[in-house]
């Protein structure tokens, strides 16, 4: 079944709204969602294109943020001015404001915020980075086998096994697991990180199947195919190097998956509190009712974060699908490039359906003025 | 032939796309001129502006397509002209559809996938205030459907559900539905197979003869706009550098281009003969080459047409402000009318009636080369035994039709 | 209409599926559940209370995996869920359908408004391309990337702490008489305000975001073209560009209603709210097994339910998918 106008992505991000694309047939009709499998843009065949990111400041901001995290996860627990453990005051039981020597005030129990926060950058990160990694891994795997292996029962039973993992709710499922894993467990980052990737990889797989199909009947592809190339030469060759900026794309999504998804549970106190993250710091927070006391010091940061974190990773993601999909960039005249024209009477925007008029030559020039023109000159040369 | 009132008057127009330094000059200097009734053909390559310019005439352009010069006069009765470059937006809806209708490329995008085929068509009829009732409206729809030759039982399909051919005449269909003056054609059977594309003319014809209406037709295919067009423009990078009747361009082609065109493709009748093509390709538009644009493909290029680009003018006209030969006989596209006032001047006729050509080989201060020249006057009103007009002149040995490249005619005029 | 029966059967098997997961991680899982329950327990244990736990998980078990496996589908689909520890007497059915209805109400509520509002303001910052609405684009950048409680948290500090303007959380005040009057309705709709409005400001971005590109695409259409061309009018035209650019959006909501309803989840434990988000808050903490397995069911059962609506929707919306292939 043909389905959508099957051209080009909506887009990557967010939100988890994809594009129906034109049918690809193959697999099987009853797990495929109705929007038909994603049919990401058709990138330019032949050779893996270069990749020159565009200098977007979208790109530029998400990037800086980006490392600055990472900067904080690796030496943040080395630079901690406290043990976030420890409790500095046994005495006083409300939570202090930030002052000189708490830059971002105390806990409940006199633990230095600042430093719960430096330290739990690292579990929160290396989760994320983690459970990104393994899941893209997963869904390269699973998603261009499904795709080049089209129409035979290993593609059906993949895509079906992608399309069960997408419809199952993630968070309530993730919750089930973490409840029956043992306490010693569940403080094992990798573990933790590997688990989460486990419900991660459903989304990457479908869209990197539907590109690997639309990639396979290329020329190129298939004139490699005839020559006798063999099939992981022709997918590591060939289809993976264009395949590229969705695994890109894909990978930023899932670790943007792996921060919200790990800080809800260490939120819902399903890791142990002690493993500090950002996630665990709120469930400290809730568990005292912060908000409602406005210990806005002690929520505001982690959440802050997690927030901060996800936007670098969405600015990205922003990035990649401009990149991608030309027509999302900015649209219409800038306005610097419209004072660089000198043209004052350009347009804001265009209208669609609705050609502007922007004369640069005054109307009346028609060629009958030329043709005067002309006569003026011709008549001044001699015959 | 043409002496029926402009309904349509180009001038000037200038299309840019983009702003600034970098904008790419699409459509330069056009001028162009529809008449009541007429069928006027737009020929050219990929890339040469033609649809550019008809988009562009109705404000339908896509951005960053933008007209930076030039006027578009239309002429809903004679004489009273409506300037559409001037027209707000409300304006232009009005007469959209109701007096110039559009037909686009491929039906296949054309048609809005989830809406009935009947919805699509009696949309306009809402829209323009017809003051029909729904069942009034159905009745038209069916009506409009029957005159393409499709049932009404199609009204409830929807686009999928039909074949190419069938959603080219719907869009046919659609197109006249409130039966415009004028309707552009933006290649309508390039997307179709041959037996699909002859239906559709044979449709088409019938029913101008019907309604009346006036045609710009657009395509690459000369062959195509020779059998039914009345008058030709050809236009290469962005500019017009033919004009003429159909008849008169396909036996005499002026220009270098034209001539390449022509003979680019084969012969129906007469002996096989190699094709030449033009050599070399359409120029980026972007990096235009000083003086003629069409000379670094020309076989004929002189040095003048390497520093200055010729105008668009009558073939002979400037020869005749030197005093030198008289212009040439007016041929067949009628009698040549000198612009309003004063004695024959040269440049252009802006009623466009007559011939034009933009090269310098036929200003007149030399003999053009014999291809490029008019054939013999006997010839000129030449044609097949069973009076048919044959599908090519060029390169065939018929002495009645125009000389082919090989062998020069002494008896053409200059 | 073979398509939707289709789609069913998938949902069946997903949910098939779903149980089979949650009758097996238990006996996957290293270690002992019985006893990991027993930890949590505080209160006084009966040895009947470890019989029917032991049961539950297949410990000391006569039956068999598989004889337990086809008692546990009988059981459920008698609708019983197993007896929850935390809650010990009360069924866990009876712990769930106490707390469904408010979790259906403003889960329920807050999607449709988010993917209303999200889908027009979609069209809108497409259709306005160029303007400052372009601006609103990275903005919804930051409400996707932050979680949903942390909004929570944020809106119950501002608008309910500091400024009073709200209740600071539960769905109706104590004191109050349930009961179908105006005064009690109006204080179910004063406390259900900030959760819902969470709930909205965090998912719609998403739609935002989605439709917009989507839009944008699909104006580039030369259907869109004709219709400017035809002289109709400006709103018929965008809603000609909308009738198709909204068929990804229902297709994507089929996969977002996981995300949607995980978050609300979280929003509700926020604000206290007696919903399932609350119920799995006090689930988790005692690690009352018998009802977390119960709350995933239901809300997975729930997630294939919002499944199946959205795709009979996307096959009314799109005459394509009715051709059978």
């Amino acid at each position: 079944m043909s389905i959508g106008t099957g051209t080009d992505l909506g887009g990557t991000g967010l939100g988890g709204v994809g594009v129906g694309g034109a049918g690809t047939g193959g697999s099987d009709p009853a797990s495929e969602p109705i929007g038909g499998p994603l049919q990401p843009p058709v990138l330019a065949p032949g050779r893996a294109r270069r990749m020159q990111l565009p200098r977007s400041p979208k790109i530029v901001a998400g990037l800086v943020i980006l490392i600055v995290f990472l900067i904080m996860a690796i030496v943040g627990p080395i630079v901690a001015p406290y043990d976030p453990s420890a409790s500095l005051s046994t005495t006083n039981g409300t939570p202090q404001p930030p002052s000189a020597a708490h830059w971002l005030g105390t806990t409940q129990t006199q633990q230095d915020v600042f430093s719960q926060l430096l330290v739990g950058a690292r579990s929160t990160i290396l989760v994320a980075l983690l459970s990104g990694v393994a899941a893209t891994i997963l869904s390269v795997l699973i998603g261009v086998s499904a795709g080049y292996l089209r129409g035979r029962w290993a593609d059906d039973f993949l895509s079906m096994l992608a399309n069960f993992f997408l419809v199952m709710p993630a968070l309530p499922l993730l919750i089930v697991i973490f409840g029956f894993l043992p306490p010693s467990q569940n403080t094992d980052d990798v573990l933790i990180g590997l688990i989460i990737a486990i419900t991660g990889w459903a989304w990457g797989a479908r869209v990197l199947r539907a590109q690997t199909l639309s990639l396979r009947s290329r020329d190129y592809v298939e004139s490699a195919r005839i020559i006798g190339e063999r099939g992981w030469r022709v997918i590591g060759f060939e289809i993976l190097p264009n395949l590229a900026p969705v695994v890109a794309s894909s990978f930023l999504f899932t670790v943007l998956y792996g921060v919200g998804t790990y800080t809800a549970l260490a939120f819902l106190g399903l890791i142990n509190p002690l493993h500090w993250s950002w996630g665990s710091m709120l469930f400290e927070a809730q568990g005292s009712s912060a908000e409602i006391s406005g210990y806005w010091w002690w929520y505001i940061p982690p959440g802050l974060a997690v927030a901060f974190l996800g936007t670098s990773l969405a600015l990205l993601n922003f990035g990649i699908d401009e990149f991608i999909n030309p027509r999302l960039r900015a649209a219409g005249v800038t306005r610097r490039r419209a004072k660089k024209a000198g043209d004052k009477g350009l347009p804001r925007r265009f209208e669609l359906g609705v050609t502007p008029v922007v004369r640069t030559t005054a109307p009346g020039s028609t060629p009958a003025a030329a043709g005067a023109a002309m006569a003026d000159r011709t008549q001044e040369q001699p015959s | 032939m043409t002496a029926n009132p402009p309904l349509l008057e180009i001038r000037g127009l200038r299309v840019d796309y983009g702003a600034g330094p970098d904008a790419v000059h699409a459509v330069v200097d056009a001028d162009l001129v529809l008449r009541r009734g007429e069928v006027l053909g737009l020929a050219g390559e990929s890339g040469s502006g033609k649809s550019t310019l008809a988009y562009a005439a109705i404000r339908l352009l896509r951005a960053p397509g933008m007209i930076t010069g030039g006027e578009v006069l239309y002429y809903p009765e004679p004489g009273r002209p409506v300037d559409l470059l001037s027209l707000d937006e409300a304006e232009l809806r009005g007469l959209r559809w109701s007096q110039i209708a559009v037909v686009l490329q491929s039906a296949m995008n054309a048609l809005n996938p989830v809406l009935t085929i009947g919805a699509q068509l009696t949309d306009v009829l809402q829209a323009h205030e017809t003051g029909m009732n729904p069942a009034a409206r159905r009745a038209r729809a069916a009506e409009l459907l029957s005159m393409v030759g499709i049932t009404a039982d199609r009204l409830g399909s929807y686009p999928f559900e039909l074949s190419g051919g069938m959603r080219q005449r719907v869009m046919i269909a659609m197109a006249l539905a409130l039966e415009p003056q004028i309707v552009i054609l933006d290649e309508p059977t390039t997307a179709l197979d041959v037996v699909t594309q002859r239906e559709i003319l044979e449709e088409l014809t019938a029913l101008r003869e019907r309604l009346g209406f006036a045609v710009l037709f657009i395509t690459h295919d000369l062959s195509l706009l020779v059998e039914i067009a009345d008058s030709i423009a050809v236009m290469y990078a962005g500019r017009l550098v033919e004009r003429a009747g159909a008849e008169e361009l396909f036996r005499s082609p002026r220009h270098p281009y034209t001539l390449g065109l022509l003979n680019s493709f084969p012969a129906l009748h007469g002996p096989r003969r190699y094709m030449t093509g033009i050599p070399g390709s359409p120029p980026d538009l972007r990096m235009l080459p000083v003086g003629c644009v069409f000379h670094p493909r020309c076989q004929f290029a002189m040095d003048r047409c390497r520093e200055k680009s010729p105008p668009l003018e009558q073939p002979g006209a400037a020869a005749l402000l030197r005093g030198g030969a008289p212009p040439e006989p007016p041929g067949i596209a009628g009698p040549a009318k000198p612009a309003s006032g004063g004695p024959r001047v040269a440049g252009q006729w802006p009623d466009g009636s007559g011939r034009l050509v933009a090269c310098w080989l036929q200003d007149g201060s030399a003999k053009p080369p014999p291809e490029l020249a008019l054939p013999e006057a006997g010839a000129a009103r030449g044609g097949q035994p069973d009076g048919t007009l044959p599908v090519r002149a060029a390169g065939t040995d018929d002495p009645s039709l125009a000389p082919s490249i090989a062998a020069p005619d002494p008896g053409s005029q200059s | 209409m073979r398509i939707i029966i289709r789609r069913l059967a998938f949902y069946i098997a997903t949910a098939i599926l779903a149980v089979t997961v949650v009758f097996f991680i238990p006996r996957l899982m290293p270690g002992n559940p019985v006893e990991a329950v027993l930890a949590q327990l505080h209160g006084t244990v009966t040895p009947a209370t470890i019989r029917s736990l032991e049961l539950q998980y297949g410990l000391n078990n006569p039956e068999g995996l598989w004889g337990q496996y086809l008692t546990y589908w009988s059981h459920l689909l008698h609708g019983n869920l197993g007896v929850s520890t935390s809650y010990y007497p009360s069924t866990v059915t009876s712990v769930i359908r106490s707390a469904l209805p408010w979790t259906l109400g403003l889960v329920g509520v807050a999607t449709i408004i988010s993917f209303v509002l999200g889908t027009l303001l979609g069209i809108l910052v497409a259709w306005r391309r160029g303007t400052w609405l372009d601006n609103l684009l990275p903005a919804t950048t930051f409400f996707q990337a932050a979680p949903y409680f942390f909004v929570a948290f944020l809106a119950l500090d501002l608008f309910s702490t500091r400024l009073g303007w709200f209740p600071s959380g539960r769905a109706y005040g104590q004191l109050d008489f349930p009961g179908w009057n105006a005064a009690y309705i109006g204080d179910v709709l004063d406390h259900a305000i900030l959760p819902a409005a969470t709930i909205v400001l965090c998912s719609a971005a998403g739609w935002i975001v989605g439709m917009r590109n989507v839009m944008v695409t699909t104006m580039d259409e030369d259907y869109v073209l004709v219709a400017m061309a035809k002289g109709l009018a400006k709103r018929r035209v965008v809603w000609y560009a909308a009738r198709n650019a909204i068929l990804p959006s229902v297709s994507g909501f089929s996969l977002a209603i996981g995300f949607v309803v995980s978050g609300a989840l979280l929003t509700e434990i926020v604000f206290s709210y007696p919903g399932l988000g609350w119920i799995l808050l006090q689930a988790v903490g005692a690690r009352d097994y018998p009802l977390l397995q119960g709350i995933f069911l239901i809300i997975t059962f729930a997630v294939l339910l919002a499944n199946l609506a959205a795709d009979s929707v996307y096959v009314f919306l799109d005459p394509r998918t009715r051709q059978e292939a």
